[in-house]
């Protein structure tokens, strides 16, 4: 099957606009009799969930988790981009788009992207309309800070919780929806397969996590909104419950899986503290803002300090590498994530790591601190300040701006970031890969849509701060609600879809079917344990830095363990109840399938670009030597795989990318 | 470390369950509860035995999913943090720990730890939002000023997370702090004045409906909060009540 984006013609800036003009509605009455089932109720399944209620369709929502604000979406900190431009500093539509396009590194999709950066604003006066406590300047008027990547203060933000803010949000006004009968709300359930009939999207078939029961679920239409999958790597910032399965199952019935490879390494992570680690926890990107990150220069000061007979701030300014300023001067701290996270594996890698994993790096405050309380001190019109007055001042500033951070960080690490610097080291994030979708956001299963970070569409090879709220709400509230509509103005005399027909039944049997192996296989090893050897694998050799070799084993490694998993995985309890390890049994088999086409991906692509770094693609010589050197003239294209049964036989189509608004130019932070 | 468990299990919500004794060892002072629960359960899983069931997913104290009723209070000794942000080395070597679920009335037991908290999604669905519909449409973001006064306590409250340790640890199992939380981010600002009577009086009503209990001012939720929601909420929650009663 040939891909087809669906963009609409003429210019970008019209697009949206034109398109929304000429599609097809279903009117008020008609809407009543058309159902759409919405799987995940984070930022996109929430809001796409009220939008589509509101309009009057018959919206099913279904979670994994006892209510719909739970979902992950709920732990985004920083903030939500929009170019409102209310500092008047130059933001407009087109900067905005031109920033999320670059930020990409030129691998995502113009069309989508405008739109995105075009609605980006009424998301914004939506939230304050729902009662959303965005930060507020003394004048009661919207505050925004700034993030990595950009020239411009567009971020508005709600603490160091913009996440939960939002979502509490879209699920206030889905639970206005619940109350008037439009959203049915199935908590505790779990999507394990989609249904196609007649070549479309026709319902669901999930599992009651409480009952064990298996049921059925028609639909005119299939929303998947189910997240991201960083968890293939077993340890990420995501949540323990985060999985790609219903990204996959659509993937196994048709749907091509986009761009698999393409996953975002935060830099700013707390890091590992033992193999019992089950999961990673992100410090918000603004601490970059004013800390400063180095390692010692020298071998005999990292090995004091893991013996702990030396302390980090016992080592003078010049016994310390600052390598992001050093190799860095334009951006410092400050460069993009995917550059600062290399760069401190590159230290680690050669062996400069800071603590007994040898995967840390610092994080310091003792510059910040010390430039505030001068300040402070010049305001508040004290003459010689005390080295004591001046850290007090100064501590009070960058608690006012970090405090909670700073708490989080002293909870789990148990040591006082004010007195000596914070480790941090990357960890696995956000996947910018994803299912494939057209510009209607329509996977290539007719009926079947994919929308927020389970999609591949808006971020390319790498996504910018807080750009992630911005498009899990752009197309829940306002791109989703109307592009479904084009497509349902088909189905206003189609009536009730039957559960009761030979597609639902073989569907049902195939899940109960795989359902009933797991819990009698009895095997030697639990889920965990082959999770583990998949994220090491994964973190290993597919992770911040990638080659031919290494990816080669990697998938031949992970086709193994896939192998074992299926003949030694044990899961005890039965299939009828609440059985959390048969949950995750089938998170992780669809994790392992999933790794090995990641890796075929990266293979794959043997050019470096955003997020995906290979170690053949790098700059030999000049100013950009051994930076990461993106080949547009054979990669500018998105790589959609088609299932074909083993991922190694997946099928690659690949949807060119043209850049008519936007030069194609080398990412230089230097 | 090594510690002793005393857990609660129960099958499902229509058996009766009981306290069991289990024995993890090795345990480092670095591992959050949950981490030693995981240590726990992989053993069970070793040995044949079915995994003690608990609700747990972000694991970074946000999502309200995790609960555990730890040494008698909701969320363990620790102050501000949930159970997922607890760490053993608020433990000592050789230690009992008891583990109970949540318990209240309105929170039946589903599984072992897990209990089922949907009384708190009815009393949102009963005026937890602010009627506006999905248009595009609706005024610009700044068109009302907000004293960053308001907003900012509007956010203090709306901080909440959901997870019941106030009605947990409450001896009437009561939701006020948790209803006053949701009232008060709305109360707050302008945005939700126009149904502002009718919240308070529908979320109250299917409060009370659910089977929470009354509040008697002792102040045990705001101690056990792992968000520090205020006692404050409660308050103005039945100001707010008034109000409407003689509107």
């Amino acid at each position: 099957m040939a891909l087809d984006s669906k963009v609409p013609q003429g210019p970008i800036k019209d697009k949206w606009t034109d398109y929304k003009n000429h599609i097809d509605l279903v009117n008020p009455a008609n809407k009543r009799n058309i159902d759409v089932i919405v799987v995940g109720t984070g930022l996109a399944g929430g809001s796409a969930s009220a939008t589509l209620a509101e309009l009057g369709y018959n919206v099913k929502a279904f979670a994994y988790q006892d209510s719909p604000r739970r979902a992950h979406s709920i732990a985004a900190q920083g903030g939500i981009n929009a170019a409102k431009n209310y500092q008047g500093d130059g933001d407009s539509t087109y900067r905005l788009f031109y920033d999320t396009v670059k930020g990409g590194d030129y691998r995502s999709r113009e069309a989508n992207v405008y739109r995105l950066a075009e609605v980006s604003a009424n998301i914004i006066d939506q939230c304050v309309a729902q009662g959303v406590p965005f930060a507020r300047d003394y004048g009661g008027l919207l505050d925004n800070r700034s993030f990595g990547g950009v020239l411009v203060s567009r971020t508005f933000y709600a603490k160091g919780q913009t996440g939960q803010q939002l979502l509490l949000g879209a699920y206030s006004a889905m639970n206005r929806q619940i109350a008037r009968g439009k959203i049915e709300m199935f908590n505790r359930h779990e999507m394990l397969d989609v249904v196609v009939v007649d070549g479309k999207a026709r319902g669901i078939i999930a599992r009651n996590l409480i009952t064990g029961e298996i049921e059925r679920h028609s639909a005119h239409a299939v929303v998947i909104a189910s997240g991201g999958y960083g968890n293939v790597f077993f340890l990420s910032t995501n949540a323990m419950g985060s999985n790609v399965s219903a990204g996959w199952k659509i993937h196994k019935k048709g749907a091509y899986f986009a761009n698999p490879c393409y996953t975002q390494i935060h830099p700013t992570c707390i890091p590992r503290s033992g193999d019992y680690q089950s999961k990673l926890t992100l410090m918000s990107e603004s601490l970059r803002n004013d800390g400063r990150i180095w390692v010692p220069k020298k071998m005999e000061d990292v090995l004091a300090i893991r013996e702990g007979k030396k302390k980090p701030v016992d080592l003078s300014e010049d016994e310390r590498d600052y390598y992001l300023e050093r190799r860095y001067p334009a951006f410092g701290n400050l460069v993009p994530r995917d550059v600062a996270s290399r760069a401190a594996k590159e230290r680690c890698d050669a062996g400069f790591g800071v603590n007994a994993t040898g995967e840390a790096v610092y994080l310091d405050f003792a510059s910040a601190i010390e430039r505030y309380g001068k300040e402070q001190a010049k305001i508040q019109n004290i003459t010689n300040p005390s080295k004591e007055k001046i850290y007090e001042l100064g501590q009070a500033i960058v608690e006012a701006k970090y405090g909670n951070l700073f708490q989080m960080y002293e909870k789990i690490v148990d040591q006082n970031p004010y007195e000596t610097p914070m480790m941090i080291y990357p960890a696995v994030h956000y996947t910018m890969g994803g299912v494939w979708v057209d510009y209607n956001l329509m996977t290539t299963i007719p009926g079947c849509y994919c929308i927020g970070e389970a999609n591949f569409s808006d971020h390319g090879a790498n996504r910018l701060g807080a750009s992630a709220l911005m498009q899990g709400l752009a197309d829940g509230y306002f791109v989703l609600p109307y592009t479904i509509g084009d497509y349902l103005s088909d189905d206003i005399r189609t009536g009730k879809i039957s559960t009761d027909t030979p597609e639902f039944e073989a569907a049902e049997k195939e899940v109960t079917e795989r359902i009933n192996f797991f819990v009698n296989n009895k095997g030697t090893k639990s889920v965990d344990y082959f999770h583990k050897r998949l994220g090491k694998v994964m973190w290993d050799k597919v992770g911040m830095s990638r080659n031919a070799k290494g990816l080669e084993e990697a998938m031949a490694e992970i086709k193994a363990i896939r192998e074992e998993f299926w003949k030694e995985v044990s899961v005890p309890g039965t299939a009828n109840e609440m059985n959390p390890e048969l949950e995750k049994a089938g998170r992780v088999a669809d994790f392992l399938e999933l790794g090995e086409l990641f890796a075929k991906d990266a293979l794959m692509r043997s050019e470096s670009c955003g997020g995906h770094f290979r170690e053949e693609s790098a700059e030999l010589d000049g100013p950009q030597k051994g930076e990461a050197k993106r080949n547009d003239e054979e990669f500018a294209f998105v790589a959609a795989w088609e299932y074909k049964g083993e991922p190694a036989d997946a099928v690659l189509h690949k949807e060119e990318l043209e850049f008519k608004d936007i030069e194609l130019k080398q990412r230089s932070y230097k | 470390m090594n510690l002793t468990l005393k857990i609660w299990r129960q099958a499902d919500s229509s058996s009766k369950g009981q306290m069991v004794d289990y024995k993890v060892t090795e345990i480092s002072e670095h591992m959050s509860f949950l981490e030693m629960m995981d240590v726990l359960n992989e053993q069970l899983v070793n040995s044949g035995e079915e995994p003690v069931a608990f609700d747990h997913d972000c694991r970074e104290g946000i999502c309200g999913m995790c609960s555990m009723y730890i040494n008698g209070e909701a969320h363990g000794p620790d102050r501000g943090v949930t159970t997922c942000q607890l760490h053993m080395r608020m433990f000592k070597d050789g230690d009992t720990i008891t583990i109970e679920p949540f318990r209240a009335a309105a929170f039946p037991v589903i599984k072992d730890l897990v209990v089922d908290r949907t009384s708190f999604e009815r009393i949102q669905q009963a005026g937890g939002y602010i009627s506006v519909n999905t248009s595009g449409n609706t005024q610009d973001a700044n068109s009302i000023p907000i004293s960053k006064h308001a907003a900012d306590e509007a956010m203090d409250a709306a901080t909440c997370i959901g997870c019941g340790a106030c009605v947990a640890t409450c001896k009437n199992s009561s939701a006020m702090l948790f209803v006053g939380a949701k009232v008060s981010q709305y109360a707050l600002l302008p945005q939700g004045q126009v149904e502002a009577a009718d919240r308070v009086q529908n979320m109250v009503a299917q409060m009370d409906l659910e089977g929470f209990g009354n509040c008697t001012n002792t102040g045990a939720c705001e101690v056990e909060c792992p968000k520090g929601i205020s006692l404050d909420n409660i308050a103005r929650m039945n100001r707010e009540l008034m109000k409407a009663a003689v509107k």
